[in-house]
């Protein structure tokens, strides 16, 4: 295993290691205050790189497409996502379908950087997620609870990000997750060391990770938002929430002026308590996504319930 | 001892890790995202990131030039992955528009180490670091192609520089801030206070 090295013993080579729970975790606190976002093409990875995003997310269609599409929706082709690792310098993500480890396997072979297990996809396992301890690509995950984000970082998530309603362009969801996980958490700082047991056990989740978050007054893993950012504001909204940073989905590529609505999401992202700087950067960007009201929504179409 | 304010350029990236290693090593952690914040500060960090995020939000929000400005002032500065690219003069392969703040005279690599599945952890012999080895966290780490005659290198992994220093300036590829262990920060805010006089 030993490398040559030269004379120094401050040249000499260790064995490294990969997969480490701190490199992958590390990883996600380096897209903190960060704008990650779903591309379809090259061209549109180029347009989010340009524009300051921290990492894309590879995928065949955008959430909003998947909704209006119907069917099944899997993991990208490997050529639509190499071409866009080859298109960028920046991280990129890919999604695969919960609890379908053989598309994970796939896409750690690609080389993605991170893999998103996520509920936008068909559910290809309805009672469990994959073992994410076994890979060395990183894994996120989505959550609507404390409870849910505990038990895919006890599976190995080294990242959490809020469900929202992907597609949807409506910040509703994402806030009453955001809020509901904020919430948990304050309300585990309150309880004294006998009261973390029931709460481990209310919130089904492992008590040394429940113990864990009453100490820290936040994630192990860095919490990011999701689902339904369309604007700057959406952005700013969610930062001020406690979000450490946003996925943006197709909010940017279904809006009218992609390159600038980006730039400004970046922008409210990195100053999202300077409502000055906001306002300045929400003016003259064109038409927002449509939207959809998620209360219209019908029960098997909302993806946040998928997961558990 | 005196307490130097430190500023951590929060644009994008892990300030909150460096907050606290900053904090643990005496100095005065304080985020700079404006022109007057980054005026108020004895030295600076710039943290990992995303390299491409942190320049092209320096630019449009007119930190760049007083950055440059306050490096060749002499004003001491630490960068640790995206922040040692920032500090490089040149950057081997960068992006459209990507610009640095320049003050180490030294070509960085970008993902010299490769992608996230070739991130790794390796212990570290790191010069004016006492007490053996730091914990070496590498992320899509940059290394240093290549450096000028005032560089000094502190660190090698692998044939590659990891570590370098120029006067008042000091960068590293890896993250000591995801340790727990600051005496990397330690030997910053010295440097800091060095320069205080």
């Amino acid at each position: 295993m030993s490398t040559p090295s030269s004379e120094s013993s401050a040249t000499s080579v260790q064995a490294p290691e990969t997969g480490t729970a701190r490199v992958k975790r590390g990883m996600a606190e380096q897209l903190k205050g960060g704008v990650i976002m779903d591309v379809v093409t090259p061209e549109q990875a180029k347009i989010a790189e340009d524009a300051g995003a921290v990492a894309v997310m590879a995928l065949e269609r955008v959430p909003a497409d998947i909704r209006q599409d119907g069917g099944v929706a899997r993991m990208s082709d490997p050529d639509m996502i190499e071409g866009i690792i080859e298109a960028v310098s920046i991280p990129v993500m890919a999604k695969s379908r919960i609890g379908h480890f053989v598309e994970a396997q796939i896409l750690q072979a690609l080389g993605v950087d991170y893999i998103d297990e996520s509920e936008v996809l068909t559910p290809a396992d309805e009672v469990n997620h994959s073992d994410k301890f076994g890979f060395t690509t990183p894994f996120v995950c989505g959550a609507t609870n404390l409870g849910e984000a505990l038990r895919r970082i006890a599976e190995g998530a080294a990242m959490i990000r809020s469900k929202g309603e992907a597609g949807t362009g409506n910040i509703v969801e994402a806030v009453r997750h955001m809020r509901q996980i904020k919430g948990e958490i304050g309300k585990l700082r309150a309880l004294d060391s006998h009261e973390l047991y029931a709460a481990a056990k209310e919130l089904r989740a492992p008590y040394e990770l429940v113990k864990e978050v009453a100490a820290l007054g936040k994630l192990p893993v860095v919490l990011f938002s999701a689902g339904g950012v369309a604007t700057p504001a959406d952005a700013a909204l969610m930062r001020q929430l406690g979000a450490e940073g946003v996925f943006v989905g197709s909010g940017i590529f279904k809006s009218g002026d992609p390159a600038k609505r980006a730039a400004a999401i970046v922008k409210a992202t990195t100053f999202f308590d300077d409502p000055k700087i906001i306002a300045d950067a929400s003016r003259g960007l064109g038409e927002a996504m449509v939207g959809i009201n998620c209360d219209t929504l019908p029960e098997g179409e909302r993806y946040a319930s998928r997961g558990w | 001892m005196s307490t130097p304010t430190v500023g951590v350029l929060a644009l994008q990236g892990d300030v909150r890790e460096h907050f606290a290693a900053l904090d643990a090593a005496g100095a005065e952690a304080r985020a700079v995202r404006r022109p007057e914040e980054l005026a108020a500060v004895d030295g600076l960090i710039i943290p990992g990131g995303e390299s491409t995020t942190i320049s092209k939000l320096a630019i449009a929000f007119g930190l760049m030039e007083p950055l440059r400005e306050r490096v060749r002032a002499g004003m001491p500065a630490y960068g640790s992955c995206a922040g040692m690219i920032m500090l490089a003069d040149k950057i081997l392969d960068p992006r459209s528009g990507q610009e640095t703040v320049g003050g180490i005279d030294m070509i960085v690599r970008r993902n010299a180490f490769g992608r996230q599945n070739e991130s790794f952890e390796a212990p570290l012999a790191v010069t004016g670091v006492e007490g053996g080895p730091v914990e070496g966290v590498f992320i899509r780490a940059p290394w240093v192609e290549s450096t000028g005659a005032r560089v000094e290198t502190l660190a090698v992994y692998d044939g590659h520089p990891v570590a370098v220093r120029q006067d008042g300036l000091l960068s590293t590829s890896f993250h000591p801030e995801l340790t727990g262990d600051h005496r990397v920060h330690a030997l910053f805010v010295e440097m800091v206070r060095s320069a205080l006089g």
